[in-house]
């Protein structure tokens, strides 16, 4: 077993839907160490969500994992029954969605709701899951605990809820908390309210946490680490520092140039990466990027590029990091 | 939700008067009066009757009596059946219709809704296509075949159930069954497609990434959400088995208040065929009131608005 | 020595690291082709095995309802002597004299009922009766529900609100009550006007028909009516219309091209969905004897006349009641069809 607390190595996913095998996940690697935060950055279809998904084996039909093997906690998670995962999620690993509008079942109590994981993983009775249900709303810093066990979702704003589901989700205090695009669907102070209170409860509690987004913002203020995604692959990896004074990839310079900048002059056009994503069916045999990539080489269209590594944690897979580094070798 | 019950009564009175009233002109508006073809009876006698039925008074002043009366539950004697009022016959021939109805209900919620939920559970296996192939043949098929296809193959041919009347409990299966064709499959469909509906939302993967089993994410969570359009469909349901015990009651021999209505239009006993009209009409409309009211009440969604 | 440090230790070929030619780039992405909404759809339809048999069943029972009988050697009213009663494919006394006489006498395939009418010709009238009552109810639901509520959702305000307060009245009316009562009502009156010159007709189709038609006439078509108001009401507002107009658009542009589009495909899925509820509804009424004058055959009223001898002649009953359950499921099963493959929300 790992020394990490997540350590997924080479995994490799695909949906095997009726028009033929979706590749999500080509060769993912990750891993996370107590405490620590993870950023996992990329567009809609990188893959972000799949991968902390396996985690907990909410993988979506018709999904399956095709390789490598994912560790959490001790567990060797490509091996446990539906029975064991059970035991594992919103116990010692828990996830909040990117939507608390429909993620939180309209016909029961927020109350009930919280309550419902309580009862589930801990030997507390119905008193002692109301008490803790009415600590947890106070923690994610809801007023009038009492008042809202009582209220039903449609009664509370975005924000409430996201704090609920934040609530339920650090009920059984976890190890690891995935964070689901949660300020998407939210305002932006809102946003900053929810970040906020996350960076607070980890110090708090000592969690690790994912946080999957494809804003920069978001994971700037809050991530050790950030993994950036494209068409399933890690393209690049490194610190918060590494990434955005640093980056190495075509893809993550493009992602930090495309940002809108409050300082830029009115008629500055904004700076989107050309081209449009593969079709996941049909993924080339080299880099996904490069038909998009202004560095594009012959090479790049043909196989993948082995890792280059800069530091113990900075990383990219790419033929003109890899050409750059071997001509710094061969000058030594 | 006061507002909204007054407001839904109130839409109720004014169909009852509705259909009153076009229940009334549309009787009068035959030419020559309920005894026209009737078999030779002299003028003279003909005035009489006209004079003991009200039949010579402007049409206003009846229309009026006649609201009025109804509205007090007096429909008038009638016609055919002599000695007998209206009300009479509704009130000993309605109970049996009812029965048979209400046990129809019965059957199609608990047949209906298990199957709906577990068609939705076996999605695309054999048992979901098995199950709609049933559910589609029970709402296409129309209800006199339903109850021919019974009666000829359990009465006649297999002559293991009886097919007149209501004097066993065994003389109860085959119209209940035929009734309860139609609403059970539709109930059917209607979960299922309810069910599929709410297991793709995202507080089902709430759910399961809260580790709950899938027996608990079904029954508690799910199933309290899908069960919702089935109890809208509550309302229609009774209205259709009230109008379904027509042809039941026909085909069955079946001494009910369907076969009654029947016999008043078959008849042309005026006075009957007004005040069942009028009375099975208000029956459905109640029940469509009710059971909205009810279904406001069960989503909490509602509750506050 | 200059050493080429790539070939050396990645055994690569130095010209894989010139920048790539932008076909080559384009031959990696690999878009696939966007369809037209029609196209789309028929394509999904013609894949649906169970709606291709239900149209082709439904056009071969509309051969033998419309076209057949004016070829077939039997009349629906005809009635031959000495040829009651006959079972399937059964002969007379008389008619097999006529063929040892060497006369050529056409099968009765579905026998005679008890009146010496062939039944096979009177099972094809009753099909036909029961296909045109389906699909003129559903043309007049169709007419007078979208330009009802074309008008509601148009004009909107209190123009709306009235009209809708009138649908939900007519809504909440028994439809089957108020047939039964407008059938029956309006009997004589149109035994009168039938009378009158060039009214003729009514008469041949039976009052009991025109009522039915009155009737869909006046109450069915609220369910439309609702539908098509939202439906437009969903479109106004809609994104679509914004972004087309945000484009330039002009109205009736936006009219054509999005509103009809979207509406139309749950119009026909709508308008196909009535057809057997009408003709459901006409056989039920039918069989109650509320339906065509006799001699004129439905299916609904063959069975009702069936019945009484089911004993003896079962095949009297069940043949028609077969090919009105084979009508109204097929219809049923096309419509489904039709709805699963052009509502794009339910693509998977």
């Amino acid at each position: 077993m790992s020394e990490y607390l997540v350590d997924i190595q080479h995994e490799r996913l695909s949906f095997f839907t009726p028009a033929g095998e979706v590749k999500a996940l080509n060769d993912v690697s990750i891993h996370l160490n107590d405490g620590e935060v993870l950023g996992i950055v990329g567009e809609s279809g990188s893959g972000k969500s799949v991968t902390a998904y396996s985690l907990m084996g909410l993988t979506a039909y018709p999904g399956k994992l095709v390789g490598g093997t994912i560790d959490f906690n001790g567990h060797r998670i490509n091996d446990l029954s539906e029975k064991e995962f059970r035991k594992i999620r919103g116990n010692e690993v828990s996830i909040i969605f990117q939507d608390p509008m429909t993620s939180l079942n309209p016909v029961y109590t927020i109350g009930n709701q919280i309550m419902e994981v309580i009862l589930l993983h801990t030997d507390k009775n119905k008193e002692q899951a109301r008490a803790r249900a009415k600590e947890l709303l106070e923690l994610v810093g809801i007023n009038e605990p009492e008042k809202r066990l009582k209220q039903y979702p449609h009664e509370l704003s975005g924000g409430m809820r996201q704090r609920v589901m934040i609530a339920i989700a650090l009920a059984c205090e976890p190890k690891l908390l995935i964070a689901d695009e949660p300020t998407t669907a939210l305002d932006v102070t809102i946003q900053a309210q929810i970040l906020e209170l996350m960076m607070e409860l980890k110090e708090k509690l000592g969690m690790a946490i994912i946080m999957i987004t494809h804003d920069l913002g978001v994971v700037a203020s809050m991530c050790d680490r950030i993994a950036v995604m494209y068409a399933g692959r890690i393209v690049e990896y490194g610190t918060t520092d590494d990434i955005f004074y640093n980056p190495k990839h075509e893809y993550t310079k493009g992602l930090l140039k495309s940002i809108p900048r409050l300082d830029a002059k009115e008629h500055e056009r904004l700076v989107p990466i050309e081209g449009t994503p593969i079709d996941l069916l049909n993924p080339p045999a080299g880099c996904p990027f490069a038909p998009r990539c202004s560095n594009c080489m012959k090479i790049c269209l043909r196989e993948m590029a082995p890792v280059t590594t800069f530091d113990d944690v900075h990383y990219t897979q790419c033929w003109m990091n890899q050409k750059e580094q071997m001509e710094r070798e061969a000058a030594k | 939700m006061g507002k909204y019950i007054l407001k839904r009564i109130a839409l109720a009175f004014v169909t009852i008067w509705a259909v009153a009233t076009i229940t009334f002109f549309l009787m009068n508006l035959v030419p020559g009066g309920p005894f026209l073809s009737e078999k030779a009876i002299s003028p003279a006698a003909t005035k009489a009757l006209e004079a003991k039925y009200g039949l010579d008074k402007p049409m206003a002043e009846r229309y009026f009596t006649y609201i009025s009366d109804a509205a007090h539950g007096d429909f008038g004697d009638s016609l055919k059946q002599r000695g007998r009022t209206v009300m009479d016959i509704i009130a000993t021939k309605f109970p049996v219709s009812a029965k048979l109805g209400g046990m129809a209900v019965v059957l199609a919620l608990c047949v209906g809704v298990p199957l709906g939920v577990l068609a939705a559970y076996k999605r695309g296996t054999f048992i979901d296509s098995l199950f709609s192939v049933i559910a589609t043949c029970g709402i296409a098929v129309p209800g006199f075949v339903i109850c021919t296809l019974l009666l000829y193959v359990f009465g006649v041919k297999l002559q293991w159930l009886p097919t007149l009347g209501l004097k066993s409990a065994q003389s109860y299966i085959m119209p209940v069954v035929a009734l309860a064709a139609y609403p059970t499959s539709y109930i059917m469909r209607l979960m299922r497609s309810s069910m599929l509906d709410v297991l793709g939302q995202d507080y089902m993967r709430t759910a399961k990434a809260k580790g709950l089993s899938q027996k608990v994410s079904l029954f508690k969570h799910a199933l309290r959400n899908a069960i919702l359009p089935v109890i809208t469909y509550v309302g229609p349901m009774l209205a259709y088995t009230l109008t379904g015990s027509f042809v039941t009651e026909k085909i069955f021999t079946i001494p009910g208040l369907g076969g009654e209505f029947i016999k008043a239009i078959n008849g042309r006993d005026y006075t009957m065929i007004m005040g069942t009209t009028i009375f099975l009409a208000t029956i459905m409309i109640v029940m469509n009131v009710i059971v909205d009211i009810v279904y406001k009440l069960v989503d909490p969604r509602i509750k506050l608005k | 020595m200059e050493k080429n440090p790539l070939s050396f230790q990645l055994k690569l070929n130095p010209d894989d690291f010139l920048p790539a030619t932008d076909e080559e780039k384009e031959g990696l992405v690999v878009m696939r082709d966007s369809v037209s909404f029609w196209k789309d759809g028929f394509r999904r339809l013609r894949k649906n095995k169970v709606a291709m048999v239900c149209l082709f069943i439904i056009i071969i029972v509309m051969i033998f309802a419309f076209i057949v009988p004016a070829f077939y050697p039997y009349s629906y009213e005809q009635q031959i002597q000495g040829a009651n009663n006959l079972a399937p494919m059964q002969y007379s006394a008389k008619e097999m004299e006529q063929i040892a006489a060497g006369e050529k006498v056409f099968p009765h395939f579905f026998g005679t009922d008890k009146m010496g009418r062939d039944y096979a010709i009177r099972v094809m009238m009753g099909s036909r009766i029961s296909l045109l009552v389906g699909i003129i109810a559903a043309a007049i639901i169709l007419v007078i529900g979208s330009i009802f509520g074309s008008i509601a959702a148009f004009a909107g305000g209190w123009v709306d609100l009235i009209m809708m307060r009138i649908v939900d009245i007519i809504y909440t009316i028994p439809d089957v009550l108020l047939i039964v009562l407008l059938s029956f009502a309006l009997k004589a009156p149109l035994k009168v006007l039938a009378q009158a010159p060039g009214f003729g007709w009514i008469s041949v189709v039976g009052e009991n028909l025109i009522s039915i038609f009155i009737v869909f006439a006046l109450l069915y078509w609220v369910g439309m009516a609702r539908m098509v108001r939202s439906q437009i009401l969903m479109l106004k507002e809609s994104e679509y219309v914004t972004a087309a107009r945000a484009l330039g658009a002009s109205s009736a542009r936006i009219i054509k091209k999005h509103l009809l589009t979207n509406c139309i495909g749950t119009l026909i899925v709508t308008t196909t969905l009535q057809i057997p509820s009408s003709i459901f509804t006409e056989s039920f009424l039918s069989f109650l004897g509320l339906g065509v004058a006799v001699p004129m055959p439905s299916l609904g009223s063959l069975a009702s006349d069936a019945i009484n001898g089911l004993n003896t002649y079962p095949y009297l009953l069940f043949i028609p009641a077969a090919v009105i359950s084979l009508i109204i499921l097929s219809f049923n099963l096309l419509g489904d069809g039709l709805r699963d493959a052009f509502d794009p929300k339910l693509k998977n």
